[in-house]
Formats: structure tokens, C-alpha cells, sequence
């Protein structure tokens, strides 16, 4: 469904120090730097997945949401997409994708959202009765039954993300990209968003590629991950490979009778101790939980045990350091 | 398509008519540029030596029909959401849609200017038919006259538009909207007879005048109601106007299409 092949863009930027003379030396010669936003990226993703694209800020998430969505020219390779090239017959392909930019916004400020949806609707040449079961769909499961008559100004930041969204499915898309969703958002409305992504991918089969710096939307959402750096691709595959691969990490957190004995285990490290606790962490590539359990009660008198895994976040934080993002 | 472009003219027209306190200063204002221009024109022709090609009453005429119809010609109106919508980025989301930038920003535009003239051309039209001599608006002297000046306004009208959407593209080269601005309006205006009627300048301004596009957006429209132009000077106008209609339309189009292409979203 998309395929993308060595993609590669290059942005100049023009660059000067600060100061007088430099901004005079500016006027009659611009230095510029060649960033690499994209690195020869492919990758393919077939319909009704969910994907989580991720990175750091600068990564190059944004400019692949927008090459892949016709707003950008990359300088070379491929990108089909249900048959189309995004640039090159933009406006045949664009009624097949549904785009929303968290940072900005597609309706119209003044007026109430139903005026910016009809506006859409025409645009898009939705017939009126297939408009209409959308909008009903949408109205339920967005919950934006009071939101509509309502001048988009006056609306929170939650309420107008879901106007959004709401707003880049009246066409019924068959891809929808998010990039950054939730920015913002309180953790009602963020869950309320996730969980709209999920209907419609069980139920319409939309196919979802999502950008986010929230690591939860991921979990809750995404069973596939492309990890972009530098703007190479760095990791392609899905949450549980991800864990195995960095996340073999435990942390136990181990309440005892009080003993003034340090702990020893090998293979595990004491992140913290007091006469009754104690908080170890367990490489399990090193050594398995059940036999530094052992090692524990051995040691001391346990009285409660909790084992946590890593959090994804601390995840992606040491993949970030490991690749030097 | 043409639903698409139909619809954001309607939405945009009834944005437009909300905004009623502006639309009562706008008509304040234009009464008193108006007023002002005529005294000066008073002047000048109360210590004139020659005979002036135009009549004072067909002058004091179109400067009424410029402040009534200021909305419709005045080059330098503009929508700064779209201004923002290039230099912000949110062209993003125009750019994803199933429908050409070109129309579609047309469409807006010429709904923006109508919305503000239908407010205010009335007031001021009505008032100004009931001044006294000299300073009153002199209707045309027949029917068909005023079908013509209908006929060219609008036809001039669309052609400001076209002109204006050049501003908005030279803004995805610069990124800055207050040069291309600048440039526009000061040259724009006076080529468009805004400032004095083009027949009032010298021969050799004239001359250049009548070879730009400007002068057909105002001084026609407004010469062929007072009835300086003849009946078939207007109909050949028109034509003209078409012509140059579909030229400024077809460039811009061509420039928009090549600004795009290059075009870089920054940020987010």
C-alpha cells in the first residue's frame, strides 16, 4: 500500500553569526549549511497497520509526513502510495489521505466548525448522504455534538484537536497521517483520541502513521515502530522487539525486615538501599528474575516484592543515547 | 470542483458580512477621502487655464463611484490569512486538498472584496445621488450605459483580483508581504487612476498608462459611467479586459504551479 524507496531531502539553511559585521557581510554573501533531513529512508507498510513513527525533535518525522503526503519534493528516490506518486498527481492522490497537523489548523477561525466541515465536504464532493453517516459516526465517537454550532475560536485545545481530526476524515481516507496528535492534549482528551484511532482501524480499516514524542500513544496504539534518527531509519518492527532488543532491564523493588547487611546479588545493581528496602536493577540478559529473587530471600526476610519493567520512554532514551541522537 | 471554489465563496461572503463595524467606518472613512479629493479637484479647476479634458461633475462622478466602489478596485485590499497561511507554513493543509491553490484562493478573494463592497457601496451611492450641484453623483445618461459599466466593472473586478493573487505568489519567493505590497499598491493605485483620472495626466504618462493592465480595473469602468467613454470605446474595453483577464489568470496560474513545487513547509 506505501512503499518508500531511498528517500532523500536536503534543506539549505542560511547560516550567520551573530553581530553587525556579520549581517553586513551577509548582504553580499549568504553562507549556507546543507541539513540532511532525510537519508536514503525506505520502508513499506501494508493496509490497516498502525504505525508509530518516532525520533527526536528534528528527526526528520515531519518531512517524511509531508513528502508522503505531497507537500514536499524530496530530492531522490520513490514514494507510491495506492498506486500514486504524492508530488507528482497531488491532487488525484490527496483525496485518498487524511492529514492532521497537530501544530496547525484547518478551520476556518470564525466560524462555527460545521461551516469549515460543509466547506470541506464540497471540497472533497462528498454526496450528501454518505456526509451525513460520517458526520454521525464521527459526532459519536469524537463526542462533538455541541462543539459543532460553536465558533472554532471559542474552543479549547482539546476540543479543536478532535475538530480536526474529525475534520480530515469526512472524506472517509483510506490512510490518515497524524503527525503529533496529542500534542497538548490532557490526558482525557489524549485518551479519548487514542481510542478513536483504534475504531477506526478496526472498523473502517483505515491504515494509521502517526508521529508523537508521547511514548503511551505508541503503546496504546502502535503494533509497528519506525524509529528515525538524523534522518536515517534506525529500527523497523514492533514494540515487544524493541523491548527485547534494549529493554532487558528489570527493576525490583524488594521490602524486607529490617537488616543492615548490604545486598549482594551479581548480576544486578542497587540503585538504592535502606535497612528495610531496597530498589535493584536486574539485567536479564545476565541474570534471569526468578533466580535473583532467590538470591534475594536468601539474603533477607522479604516481606513484599513488586518487579517493574522498563517504561518504553527510558527505552527510547537509551536507543537515543546508543545512536547518539 | 467548481462546487469546491462555490463553496468557500459562500463561506467567505458570510464571514464578510459579519463584520458590520467595520463596514460603517469604512463608509465614514470614504466619505471623507471622498469630500477631500473633490475640494482639491474644486480647486483645481476654479484656476485652470486650459479646458480640462474631463468636466468637473464627470471628475467629482468618478471619485464617488472610486470611494463606493473602493472594495472592488483598490489593489492593495488584502486577506492576511492567506499572507500567513505562506510565511506560517498552514499552506500545509491547502496543499493536501483535492482542488487547485490558484481557484480556489480566487474564489476567497473575490468572495472577500464582494462581501465588503455590498456593505458599504450602498450607503454611499444612495447619499451621494442626493448632493447638491456640483458635488452630487450624475447618473449615467442612459440604460444601456449603465449595463455597460456593469458589465466592466466586473470584468474589472475580476481582473484586480487576478493582479492581487501576484502579490500573494511573489510572498512564496520573498516571505515577506510588505514589499510586494508596497510595490503593488503605490504603482498599482496610481496606474489605476486612483489617484487622478488617467484623460488628467500628462500625454506621455498616458501613454504608458494605456499600456498596462491597471487602468482597466478603475479608470474604464468609471469614465464608461460618466459617459466619457462611448458605448463602443466600452465594448472593445471589455474585450480587452477579457483578454488581459485570461492572460494575468494563465500567468499566474503557471507562477503559482512553479512557486509550489519549490515550496518548503519549515517546522512542526
Amino acid at each position: 500500500m506505501i512503499t518508500v524507496e531511498g528517500i532523500s531531502k536536503t534543506f539549505l539553511v542560511a547560516k550567520r553569526q551573530s553581530g553587525l559585521g556579520h549581517a553586513l557581510k551577509s548582504l553580499f554573501h549568504r553562507e549556507y549549511t546543507a541539513v540532511e533531513a532525510l537519508q536514503n529512508v525506505s520502508f513499506h507498510i501494508a493496509p490497516g497497520e498502525i504505525v508509530g513513527y518516532i525520533g527526536p525533535n528534528g528527526a526528520g518525522k515531519s518531512t517524511t509526513i509531508k513528502i508522503m503526503s505531497g507537500i514536499l519534493v524530496p530530492d531522490r528516490g520513490s514514494c507510491v502510495i495506492k498506486g500514486f506518486t504524492p508530488w507528482e498527481d497531488r491532487v488525484k492522490y490527496v483525496k485518498h489521505i487524511g492529514v492532521v497537523f497537530g501544530q496547525r489548523s484547518q478551520l476556518w477561525w470564525d466560524v462555527p466548525v460545521a461551516d469549515s466541515f460543509e466547506l470541506l465536504r464540497d471540497i472533497y464532493n462528498v454526496p450528501q448522504a454518505e456526509y451525513k453517516n460520517t458526520m454521525a459516526l464521527l459526532t459519536e465517537t469524537l463526542d462533538l455534538g455541541n462543539l459543532l454550532q460553536t465558533p472554532v475560536r471559542q474552543l479549547s485545545l482539546g476540543q479543536r484537536m478532535r475538530c480536526e481530526i474529525a475534520a480530515s476524515l469526512l472524506h472517509s481516507p483510506s490512510i490518515l497521517f497524524l503527525d503529533e496528535p496529542t500534542i497538548g492534549l490532557d490526558a482525557v482528551s489524549k485518551i479519548a483520541v487514542r481510542q478513536f484511532i483504534k475504531t477506526i482501524n478496526k472498523e473502517k480499516g483505515v491504515t494509521v502513521i502517526l508521529t508523537t514524542h508521547d511514548m503511551n500513544d505508541i503503546e496504546a496504539l502502535a503494533s509497528r515502530i519506525l524509529l528515525i534518527g538524523k534522518g536515517n531509519l534506525l529500527y523497523d518492527g514492533n514494540v515487544q522487539g524493541l523491548r527485547s532488543r534494549f529493554g532487558t532491564k528489570r527493576t525490583i523493588t524488594a521490602d524486607y525486615h529490617e537488616n543492615n547487611r548490604p545486598i549482594d546479588i551479581p548480576g544486578a545493581s542497587l540503585l538504592s538501599w535502606t535497612p528495610e528496602r531496597a530498589i535493584l536493577s536486574v539485567d536479564t540478559e545476565q541474570v534471569m528474575i526468578s533466580e535473583a529473587i532467590a538470591k534475594l530471600s536468601a539474603q533477607v526476610e522479604l516481606l513484599d516484592v513488586a518487579i517493574d519493567t522498563q517504561p518504553i520512554e527510558d527505552i527510547i532514551v537509551q536507543m537515543y543515547k546508543e545512536y547518539q541522537l | 470542483m467548481m462546487r469546491a471554489y462555490l463553496s468557500v465563496f459562500k463561506l467567505r461572503i458570510y464571514t464578510g458580512l459579519q463584520y458590520r463595524a467595520a463596514a460603517l467606518a469604512g463608509i465614514g472613512t470614504q466619505f471623507f477621502f471622498g469630500s477631500m479629493f473633490i475640494m482639491i479637484f474644486v480647486a483645481f479647476y476654479a484656476h485652470s487655464t486650459e479646458v480640462p479634458p474631463m468636466t468637473l461633475s464627470q471628475v467629482i462622478t468618478y471619485t464617488w463611484l472610486k470611494q463606493a466602489f473602493l472594495a472592488l478596485v483598490m489593489l492593495w485590499l488584502r486577506d492576511n490569512e492567506l499572507f500567513q497561511l505562506i510565511t506560517s507554513g498552514n499552506i500545509a493543509y491547502e496543499m493536501c486538498r483535492p482542488s487547485g491553490i490558484y481557484g480556489f484562493w480566487y474564489a476567497k478573494l473575490l468572495a472577500q472584496r464582494l462581501s465588503s463592497a455590498l456593505l458599504r457601496c450602498f450607503p454611499i451611492l444612495i447619499v451621494t445621488v442626493f448632493l447638491p450641484e456640483p458635488y452630487r453623483l450624475e447618473l449615467p445618461p442612459d440604460l444601456l450605459t449603465f449595463l455597460l459599466f456593469l458589465a466592466v466593472l466586473i470584468a474589472g473586478f475580476l481582473m484586480v483580483v487576478a493582479l492581487s493573487m501576484l502579490i500573494y505568489i511573489s510572498v512564496f519567493v520573498t516571505m515577506s508581504p510588505g514589499g510586494s505590497l508596497l510595490m503593488f499598491s503605490i504603482f498599482g493605485e496610481f496606474l489605476a487612476g486612483m489617484v487622478i483620472p488617467v484623460p488628467l495626466m500628462p500625454g506621455w504618462m498616458q501613454d504608458i498608462v494605456y499600456l498596462l493592465p491597471f487602468h482597466w480595473t478603475a479608470d474604464f469602468p468609471f469614465r464608461v459611467f460618466t459617459g466619457d467613454i462611448s458605448k463602443l470605446g466600452a465594448l472593445k474595453g471589455l474585450a480587452a479586459q477579457l483578454a488581459w483577464l485570461a492572460a494575468l489568470a494563465a500567468f499566474g496560474h503557471y507562477t503559482m504551479n512553479r512557486a509550489l513545487r519549490r515550496v518548503v513547509v519549515q517546522g512542526g
